[in-house]
């Protein structure tokens, strides 16, 4: 192993670089990540939490990292629009690593709701960030703390307490560059007592080059606060993905989340959910979908610390080609969390036999009076279905698409927003057939 | 005739709440009393505290049961000495045959009297003769206790253990709760072959339907915590007609 | 008012019934191991150059390994200097070949319920006696040898029948397969062999008891069962150990050849001592138990009731090879005060139309933890693999974990998988509802967990069944509170 050590040498010559255009509330974190990722460096291909998964080759590549912060000219948020049909968002965009505006055309968020630069909000108000920033991903693995590291920006969403936002917020992520790059995102979402929002976030990347992005979101939901969060990613075969989102919950908090991997290169998503508070109830839920060489790799905790808290989790791949697919699923009973309901499906279909899937569901369970069970399934269309379709007329691909889109299908009706719902049912139903996913008026797509 | 059960000022309390405020009842060998009463009147917490559930606590009064303190006996105890409560919601007990189920109540209950336990063959027998006296399918026999059996089985199965275990005082709260009228008759029929002259029942009732089936020699109204009306069978009829109100109005 | 759980409160402790020591001679070598210690049981065990060699082989292999840590489990340091390789009952008699056996052990045996004498023992089961390192006798040999079947001692098996053992030994579990397994192809004393001739279905249950003795040493035995084409056996074993406050070591190996239409069914009743309701002493339970399906329709099926040991470390494992071959796993591991387990198995499907089932119940009381961790692996050429898997935790008390650790690897798209997994516990309502019924609470929670148990203890010969139920009675008592 060496990789870690580039990357150190990279940190050290570069540190003033670094540390000079930003907030040092992201500097002083920076520091403490700095030594522990010194000491651990990138996971083993043996270590538990990765295995299939080897994360240390991908950061093998020479990438450019931009640490001067030139900001790149092109006003891509302009050109790229990922626009869902039927549905009004607020929206704005990380380009790389960097926070940009977007023009949301007069319309303004509730009183004190802040959509921002990461950055500029740490330089301008620490205090309201401080309490947050970098306390659940500070426990992290060293690929979180590699992105405290050498992160610079990001967004902030905060929304101060007893506020709905109803208009959906949406964020689209983009990778953009024309040589081989890397950058280091971070989010940070507070959502303060019986406050409310929905968000989407989208994930694109350009499709010549190599990329990679590690991101690192912290979600604080507060008392009686509720959030839904909807990620999709559509990126290429040759960008890497390493997402953390961390979540902490409090009394009576919800938390919805749902994940699609629509197409992708080299993913690896991880979610920890930490309910601390009484009474709180989580949801997460992910459908992964590949071919070609992808892989896709789903990590998950779910941490019942204290009783009378409700988790769901359903995870669905389906795997073509040489894709390969990866599902840990953990859920952790404390001791004394009594009263917990935690549930947890795992359904996979593999469409060949040069695709692989690797299923972990696990549980872990320290309270006797609590509920709690997984199931994880993986095998193919059923064939008694697919004759019957075909005896009615159905042509026999054609049948494929209607069960693998009806088995998609379940994680999508999980969704809140009727609109995305439509939108994904779409997308899926395209990308089974083997179209690109175009949206109207985008360049990167045209 | 010989008092086989005497309450005397009974209080009992759930999480701290008092439910049961004074109860007095006296139930003398071969008579069966009903219990009749508006929901919440305390009906389910008395027989549940008859037989010993953790869950309550008598703050006051006593229970001489054969002349013994019913109160200082365990569940189990109460169960040798012949009290027999069939639930109103009964237990699943998963992967729990019901034969295996009764054989290991039967010959605790043997133990206890001082007796050597059945023998194989001659249990199983008797198991028939009882599955026979109350039409139990030997199917059902052979399933877990109570799991996924239906609203009419379970009430089933709780006359057919009744049957086995022949007690002295049997308490059947609720019996016809969730019982269409077949399924009811056939409960009804079950007690009333059980019956003898020297064993008594607490039949614990919303309705009048159940006790046109089994008579009882005494009805109690219970409300509030405490019996307020009690006379022979023709108070049921009187219910029936006039409803609960007018004893809610009188107390 | 009563408090809740105040039902399960009232049981007694009551002591490990197999907890007794035997005074008997007994060879024991220094302890210690480097190879002049492989070399020395070699020796004792005057065995030929080329299992020597193998030995010497495992040992080095060993040195350049460490304990695995992945599993669910702490497990304090062992000083592997500390311990015992060998340690023998036996009374050398070096004119007779064979050994006279001790009228002590005789005895000890006998204590356990297992009769040495042939008229006295259970109908229709032949035994394999194994005390410390050494096997003591085998019963009915001689009726068995008529069918071409042999059973009898590993260390008799590598003199008397040496191709046959070095045809098989090693080739289902290799010395380079994990730290333990390292560890007992090195130094191994004796276990069992067994041999089934083609087309033979075995009359009679073989069975192997295992006994530690002796204190300090370790136990590491060896069984190898070979079922050629078209035969069939079911073979048993037991194990107990004595009460001590130090901790001693077991690393079995059990290897099985399964090959065509052969069955095999493989149950173990593990009660070693669990250590004190402290945590104080107990058996280290790590065994490396694997079978290979050579053959087409090949049938391997491994039942195990788990009560014993501090620490289990175990995964009776299944490689199906043969198309069309099947492999089962049923298994309840019971942990109760600080005994860890952590058990499973691995269903390795190679061959065409294998099929698997996996059952696992696991009861966790006490202060305990018990985890399930099992493989199901489907290879690029095994088309149309089944397997089931369903595991269920039951916990008693608060102050216990239940866990389950499933691994699918699927690279076949025919394959159907399926992993269930539940987790309950032994509700106040059901156990009043058996006071009511004049059951007491000691009692009803023996029924509700044989209940629970059903699944898997059914898959046992009837009188294993029967020792098997009370062992999971009387493992919980105090189990609970």
């Amino acid at each position: 192993m060496g990789n870690e050590k580039e990357y150190i040498a990279i940190f050290d010559s570069h540190r003033e670089l670094i540390d000079k255009p930003c907030a040092r509330l992201l500097n002083t974190e920076r520091a403490k990540a700095l030594e522990i990722f010194k000491s651990s460096g990138f996971p083993g291909p043996k270590e538990e939490n990765w295995l299939h998964t080897n994360v240390a080759k991908r950061f093998a590549t020479d990438y450019g990292m931009n640490l001067g912060r030139v900001m790149a000219e092109t006003g891509s948020h302009d050109i790229f629009i990922c626009d869902v049909p039927n549905l009004n968002t607020h929206k704005a965009y990380i380009v790389n690593d960097s926070f940009r505006a977007a023009d949301n055309k007069g319309k303004s968020l509730p009183q004190g709701v802040i959509l921002d630069s990461l950055n500029e909000i740490a330089k301008k108000n620490p205090t309201l960030l401080e309490p947050y920033y970098n306390r659940l991903a500070g426990d992290g693995d060293s690929i979180a703390q590699f992105n405290t590291t050498f992160t610079q920006d990001g967004i902030v969403l905060y929304i101060p307490k007893n506020t709905t936002v109803e208009e959906t917020i949406q964020i689209v992520a983009l990778l953009q560059s024309n040589v081989e790059m890397m950058s280091n995102r971070r989010l940070l979402i507070i959502l303060e007592e019986n406050s409310k929002a929905s968000l989407l976030l989208c994930d694109h990347s350009s499709l010549q080059k190599q990329t990679l992005s590690t991101q690192v979101t912290e979600i604080f939901i507060g008392r009686g606060a509720s959030l839904d969060m909807y990620e999709v990613e559509e990126t290429a075969l040759t960008n890497t993905r390493l997402g953390h989102i961390f979540v902490h919950q409090d009394r009576d908090s919800r938390f919805k989340h749902s994940n699609i991997t629509l197409t992708n290169g080299f993913t690896r998503n991880y979610v920890e959910v930490r309910l601390e508070g009484e009474g709180a109830e989580t949801s997460i839920n992910g459908l992964a979908i590949g071919d070609k060489k992808q892989h896709i790799d789903n990590r998950t905790i779910v941490d019942h610390k204290v009783s009378h808290c409700t988790s769901n989790e359903l995870y669905k791949y389906i795997l073509d080609e040489e894709s390969t697919g990866v599902f840990a699923g953990r859920m952790l009973i404390r001791p004394g969390a009594q009263h917990s309901v935690s549930e947890q499906t795992n359904r996979n279909l593999c469409l060949t036999s040069c695709a692989h899937m690797y299923a972990q569901p696990q549980l872990e369970i320290y309270a006797d009076d609590v509920k709690c069970s997984h199931g994880s399934t993986v095998g193919q269309l059923d064939e008694n279905a697919l004759f019957y379709m075909q005896q009615r007329g159905v042509p026999a691909d054609e049948a494929r698409h209607l069960l693998m889109y009806a088995f998609a299908g379940e994680v999508i009706e999980h969704i809140g927003i009727e609109a995305l719902r439509d939108r994904l049912h779409m997308l899926v139903e395209k990308r089974f057939r083997g179209e690109l996913n175009r949206c109207k008026g985008c360049n990167l797509c045209k | 005739m010989e008092n086989l059960l005497e309450i005397k000022n009974l209080h009992a309390t759930i999480d701290g709440k008092e439910i049961l405020k004074g109860i007095n009842l006296t139930v003398k060998a071969g008579e069966v009393h009903a219990i009749m009463g508006p929901n919440g009147s305390g009906k389910s917490t008395l027989s549940n505290v008859l037989v010993g559930h953790p869950a309550y606590t008598v703050t006051e009064g006593e229970v001489i049961y054969k002349g013994k303190n019913l109160l200082e006996l365990a569940p189990e105890d109460r169960s040798h000495e012949g009290l027999f409560l069939s639930f109103q919601y009964p237990v699943e007990i998963p992967g729990v045959s019901i034969t295996n189920f009764m054989r290991a109540a039967v010959n605790a209950k043997r133990q206890y009297l001082g007796l050597e336990p059945m023998n194989a063959t001659e249990f199983l027998k008797m198991m028939r003769e009882k599955r026979a006296l109350v039409n139990l399918d030997s199917k059902l026999a052979n399933r877990s206790v109570n799991e996924g059996f239906s609203g009419g089985e379970k009430k089933r199965n709780e006359i057919f253990q009744m049957a086995v275990l022949e007690p002295t005082l049997s308490i059947l709260d609720e019996t016809d709760s969730g019982l269409d009228i077949d399924a009811l008759r056939i409960v009804a029929e079950g007690v009333n072959k059980l019956k003898r002259e020297d064993t008594s029942s607490i039949v614990i009732t919303h309705y009048q339907r159940l006790l046109d089936y089994i008579k009882p020699d005494i009805v109690h109204v219970l409300y509030n915590g405490k019996i307020v009306k009690t006379a022979g069978p023709e108070l049921v009829m009187e219910l029936e007609e006039r409803g609960y109100d007018w004893i809610k109005n009188e107390n | 008012m009563k408090k809740k759980n105040s039902l399960l409160k009232k049981l007694a402790n009551k002591a490990y019934e197999f907890g007794f020591v035997s005074k008997i001679k007994t060879d024991i070598i220094e302890t210690g191991l480097n190879e002049d210690t492989v070399r020395l049981i070699s020796e004792k065990k005057n065995e030929p150059e080329w299992l020597l060699e193998f030995r010497l082989q495992a040992y080095r292999h060993w040195l350049t390994l460490d304990m695995p840590t992945w599993a669910h489990l702490e497990i304090p340091s062992i000083d592997y200097q500390a311990i015992s390789y060998y340690a023998d009952p036996l009374k050398k008699n070096k004119e007779n070949k064979n050994k006279e056996i001790d009228p002590e052990l005789m005895k000890t045996f006998e204590k356990l319920g297992i009769p040495l004498e042939e008229r006295l023992a259970l109908s229709g089961t032949a035994v394999d006696a194994v005390m410390d390192s050494v096997s003591v006798k085998t019963t009915f040999k001689e009726e068995l040898k008529e069918k071409g079947i042999i059973f009898c001692s590993m260390s008799e098996a590598i003199q008397e029948y040496p191709d046959l053992v070095r045809q098989y030994l090693g080739t289902v579990v290799n010395y380079r397969d994990n730290f333990y397994a390292a560890l007992n192809t090195a130094v191994f004393s004796d276990g069992s062999f067994v041999y089934i001739p083609k087309g033979v279905r075995c009359p009679m249950e073989l069975s192997t008891y295992f006994r530690i003795n002796a204190a300090n040493t370790g136990q590491f035995e060896r069984t190898l069962i070979v079922a050629d084409d078209d035969s069939y056996v079911s073979y048993l074993e037991g194990c107990t150990a004595p009460m001590r406050d130090e901790n001693q070591l077991h690393a079995a190996i059990v290897e099985i050849v399964v090959m065509e239409n052969a069955e095999v069914k493989y149950s173990t009743v593990q009660n070693w001592y669990p250590g004190d309701a402290e945590g104080k002493g107990g058996v280290y339970n790590f065994v490396t138990k694997r079978g290979d399906c050579r053959g087409r329709n090949s049938k391997l099926s491994w039942t195990q009731v788990e009560t014993g040991s501090a620490i289990t470390w175990k995964y009776p494992s299944c490689i199906l090879r043969g198309d069309n071959s099947q492999g089962e796993f049923y298994s309840v591991a019971l942990t109760n005060n600080y005994q860890q387990a952590d058990t499973g198995t691995k269903m390795i499907h190679l061959g065409k139309n294998t099929r698997s089932t996996i059952i696992s119940k696991g009861i966790s009381a006490g202060k305990s933890q018990n985890s399930y961790r099992g493989l199901v692996r489907v290879s690029k050429n095994a088309d149309g693999a089944r397997n089931y898997s369903q595991c269920d935790s039951l916990l008693l008390g608060d102050k216990c974990g239940a866990h389950t650790f499933p691994y699918m690897d699927i690279h076949n798209n025919s394959a159907i998988v399926e992993h269930e997994a539940t987790t309950s516990k032994i509700s106040e309502d059901q156990l009043f509802y058996c006071n009511q019924r004049g059951i007491g609470t000691e009692e009803a929670i023996g029924l509700i967990v044989n209940g629970y148990a059903k699944e898997v203890l059914n898959k046992l010969p009837m009188e294993f069944a029967i020792e098997a139920q009370k062992l999971l009675s009387v493992s919980l008592e105090g189990a609970v509170g």
